[in-house]
């Protein structure tokens, strides 16, 4: 009987050993961002892209409207990829995009901006990655979907497509 | 003459403060930094990287510490941005509680053995 139970308490234990390096070794070793979580903007000041003068976060989200905040730089290849879409989200009238210039020269992205177009209502200098950071970006491109009642909703880390545009605009439909 | 030495070792002595207080500054900045996760490298801390993402995080770091912002609030705020991966020491939470008492709940199972087989012995 005594054996008996303890035969029974190492099966346990070893079910319970089992589960834990299990799961363990299932989950992702690696930075997975929530995606859905819903935060508050972050309260700012950033320099502007073309008045070169410094704005507050509350002036930059004050309309009854969403908005789009976009980490670019001229150096990142996948936000190329993805401008001719944001270009396409810029025509909505039911959204702003607000661009955040990532750790960028400005002459470059000027001449990025000149070459492929402008969807920005306003651009963002973040000359060393904070801004970024108070958004919670780790890379770029990033584009946060803020609502109405200036809540971030939507985080799409790497450069968005077709099908993420094509969910922006039912969110703001 | 005697105003002029009050006044250089007043000079002296608060530039000693200040140095004083940038090396405590360095020595809070450098444990948080080896305590945040770089979370775009492979098993890097913020300090040990020089990716622009712990570049970023070191220059927030060192502007909250001048704001004079705690270390806890730091990890606070840097949690509250990118959730309890960035940071290496995890505090306890319904997600980490199995992490912190399963090696006192094993201690206590082995003592408790221990404990029997002695008994038995004597």
């Amino acid at each position: 009987m005594k054996n008996k139970f303890s035969l029974f308490i190492i099966v346990i234990f070893l079910s319970f050993c089992f589960v834990i390096f299990y799961k363990g070794l299932n989950t992702p070793n690696n930075y997975t961002p929530k995606v859905n979580e819903k935060k508050n903007i972050p309260t700012f000041k950033a320099k502007d892209f073309n008045s070169d003068s410094y704005i507050n976060s509350d002036k930059i989200f004050e309309e009854n409207t969403f908005y789009i905040v976009n980490i670019w730089a001229s150096w990142c290849v996948p936000c190329r990829t993805e401008h001719p879409l944001l270009m396409q989200l810029s025509k909505n009238e039911s959204i702003k995009l607000i661009g955040l210039n990532y750790r960028d020269n400005f002459n470059n992205a000027k001449n990025f901006i000149d070459d492929f177009g402008n969807p920005y209502s306003r651009i963002l200098i973040d000359k060393d990655g904070i801004l970024g950071v108070e958004f919670g970006a780790y890379g770029v491109p990033e584009t946060f979907l803020i609502d109405k009642n200036k809540d971030i909703i939507k985080k799409f880390v790497g450069p968005i497509n077709q099908e993420i545009v094509n969910e922006i605009k039912l969110i703001i439909k | 003459m005697k105003v002029l030495k009050i006044f250089i070792i007043l000079f002296l002595v608060t530039s000693f403060l200040e140095l004083k207080s940038d090396e405590v500054n360095d020595v809070v900045k450098n444990k948080i930094l080896k305590n945040i996760r770089c979370l775009i490298c492979q098993g890097q801390s913020v300090y040990d990287s020089e990716s622009e993402f712990a570049s970023s995080i070191k220059l927030i770091v060192d502007r909250k510490i001048s704001e004079g912002m705690k270390e806890d609030s730091i990890y606070e705020f840097l949690r509250e941005k990118y959730g309890d991966w960035i940071i290496y020491d995890p505090e306890l939470n319904k997600n980490t509680y199995i992490l912190w008492l399963l090696p006192l709940l094993l201690f206590l199972l082995g003592g408790a053995i221990i404990k029997k087989k002695f008994k038995f012995k004597s």
